[in-house]
């Protein structure tokens, strides 16, 4: 199948007063064109960042960035910005996300107009036409964002970044502002538009079943180091990683009667300015081993497509 | 005579601000047994925190006031307390645990006196005797009592929520309220948390209030469960119950907006619309502009609260035989 993304070695650190932060931390995947891949992990784990490094939004430090084969990392300013009509990203926070001293017609415009196609695609009727397709009212167009609730916003946020017709949109906690039941219209609506617009999407949440239901293709991130990544069927009935295995139990099921074998973690997600030497997870890992504080696992394929990097299981496959 | 821990009949909370009064509570009711839990769920607006803060007064006033109701804490109204009365119960007999442990602890002092405060206002007893306790009770929720002295910056938020359940039990309260608890954490410290909030309950026999919009928690650690809409409980019952055969309309469509864990679901069913604008709620039953059964008369007759099994309180009209509802 064709990647519309191919990240290889990813890395990006920040410099702090404190040290060195690896935000993100040599990680490789891609993403199929069409599929939705999600991206899970708790606070701090680097899953924005990752977001963000892949858009060039944040510039990576080191790395190779494949967007339809070609090394978008090596492009000028200039020519990355041809690019960045293709790829477009959906903001966390549809509060802080949106300008809330232009209305939302002109919000949707902007990325229109800023790469001079506003006339060209039918100005106000394109407008109108996006919102239509992210469903918000006609008689919106002159509101301002305050006027807005939360999930209209989100879905104003949809409508901007659909603008420029993209293939590949980062959709970065596009729910976890909203309550569940507008959580499940914007998670439709994002669905449907896949699958009309023929769009590839990266899911990043910390909410695990959110991720589930949305995604083809999930990679579990710890720490800045994607440590399991597998289909997203495969990925509750079998993981592999311990940290997936704990992240799962963790999750209280809003079934009666489903009271699990719950594996606690002690302590918290250590700091990522000098994390710990060897395994990243060494740290809290319920099944740790000695050679897990000295050296790092490497990341192997313990069957097609499920791909993770811990001792117990590069041991057993003897690699 | 009942064995109700606490009992709200009829509350109703308002709140007057210049774009009008906005009801948060409208004749609420609910009750807690000895040492049970009861969760409290809703969306945002529903009315939760405004339940909660009005048990043990604390609503802001203006622009909050409770304009009825009763709120009986073993058979006394807590609403007829004077009051330096009322400062007695609050922290000592009926303790909070609040969302965000980043603002609910003063940041300019030692953890360990903030729980030492408590227990010196409410058991009169000295500083040392307090500090003691203040220390026996950081063990118990797994801080080092040699960190009593640190600022609340310097805990992490699971610790720092550990701290404030520290102080909310420091004085052994009947009833523990504690709202979205866990809200603010990643999931696997949630986990820490709430596992620590169920033993030290059970070692304590506290019952308690677990307010939160995450079922999946209220599956785990309720005994009984209450749904909020727009200021009302709208569905009251035993967990099993609630969880194997949700009546109202709002709780099933509140199931259909959860994505599973276990099972391959294709498509969400969202409850269509959106919360009511508290200023300008809807005329008798609050949900029927996005109910997908109503009927007419939804809009014209409040419903009132059918039993339609023992403890299981509905209220909605197609329990009272006037909707047609679902076809099972």
């Amino acid at each position: 199948m064709e990647h519309v993304l191919e990240v290889k070695n990813l890395h990006k650190d920040f410099h702090t007063k404190k040290g060195l932060l690896k935000a993100v931390n040599d990680i490789s995947f891609y993403i199929a064109k069409g599929e939705t891949l999600g991206i899970v992990g708790e606070s701090g784990c680097g899953k924005s960042t990752t977001g963000r490094a892949v858009l060039r939004l944040v510039e990576p430090t080191s790395g190779e960035l494949y967007f339809e084969g070609k090394d978008i990392l090596k492009l000028t300013r200039n020519q990355m910005r041809q690019f960045r009509k293709d790829m477009q990203i959906i903001f966390q926070d549809p509060f802080a996300s949106l300008d809330p001293r232009i209305s939302i017609s002109e919000i949707i415009a902007e990325p229109l107009r800023v790469f001079n196609l506003y006339r060209n695609q039918g100005g106000a009727k394109r407008v109108a036409e996006l919102m239509d397709l992210v469903g918000l009212s006609k008689r919106l167009v002159n509101s301002f964002p305050h006027e807005l609730d939360g999930g209209r916003r989100q879905r104003v946020g949809v409508a901007r970044a659909l603008a420029l017709d993209p293939k590949f949109i980062v959709c970065d906690e596009p729910v976890s502002a909203l309550d569940v039941s507008i959580q499940a219209q914007i998670l439709n609506l994002l669905q449907d538009l896949q699958k009309r617009l023929g769009l590839t999407y990266m899911f990043i949440s910390h909410d695990l079943s959110v991720v589930r239901h949305m995604s083809s293709r999930v990679g579990v991130m710890y720490l800045g180091k994607i440590v399991e990544t597998t289909t997203s069927h495969t990925i509750f009935t079998s993981p592999l990683h311990p940290y997936t295995k704990a992240l799962l139990s963790a999750i209280p099921i809003p079934k009666y009667g489903m009271k699990r074998q719950r594996t606690i973690l002690e302590g918290d997600v250590p700091s990522p300015i000098n994390p710990p030497k060897g395994c990243i997870f060494s740290a809290r890992c319920p099944q740790v081993m000695e050679k897990c504080r000295q050296q790092a696992p490497p990341l192997v394929e313990a069957a097609p497509e499920h791909t993770v990097a811990c001792f117990l299981i590069s041991d057993k496959l003897g690699k | 005579m009942s064995d109700n821990l606490l009992e709200i009949k009829g509350l109703t909370v308002e709140y007057r601000t210049d774009g009008g009064t906005v009801q948060a509570v409208t004749d609420l009711r609910l009750s807690i047994q000895k040492g049970e839990t009861l969760g409290l769920v809703g969306e945002t607006g529903a009315g939760k925190t405004t339940t909660a803060l009005s048990i043990i007064q604390l609503v802001p006033n203006p622009p909050g006031k409770i304009v009825g109701g009763e709120v009986l804490f073993k058979n006394n109204d807590l609403l007829k307390k004077k009051p330096d009365q009322m400062r007695r119960i609050r922290g000592n007999k009926i303790s909070m645990i609040f969302q965000d442990p980043m603002t609910s602890l003063n940041p300019v002092m030692p953890v360990g006196y903030q729980i030492e405060e408590a227990v010196m206002l409410h058991q009169r007893v000295g500083r040392k005797e307090a500090q003691q306790q203040s220390a026996k009770m950081l063990e118990l929720v797994g801080i080092p009592s040699n960190r009593e002295g640190d600022y609340p910056h310097e805990f992490s938020g699971g610790m720092r929520q550990r701290v404030g359940i520290a102080m909310a039990l420091s004085c052994n309260p009947e009833l523990l309220i504690a709202d979205e608890p866990t809200t603010a954490l990643d999931v696997t410290i949630q986990a820490q948390v709430l596992e620590l909030m169920q033993s030290l309950r059970k070692e304590f026999g506290t019952a308690m209030m677990l307010i939160t919009h995450d079922l999946g928690i209220v599956a785990e650690a309720c005994d009984h469960v209450a749904i909020m809409y727009a200021g009302s409980v709208i569905e009251y019952a035993d967990v099993k119950s609630l969880f194997t055969d949700p009546k109202h309309p709002y709780t099933r469509g509140l199931f259909g907006s959860i994505p599973s864990l276990d099972e391959e679901v294709d498509r969400l069913t969202p409850i269509k619309g959106l919360m009511p604008d508290p200023t300008d709620l809807p005329p008798a039953c609050r949900f029927h502009p996005r109910c997908p059964l109503a009927q007419d008369i939804c809009s014209q007759q409040v419903p009132a609260n059918t039993e339609i099994s023992s403890g299981h309180v509905v209220s909605c009209l197609i329990y009272e035989g006037l909707v047609p509802g679902y076809e099972e």
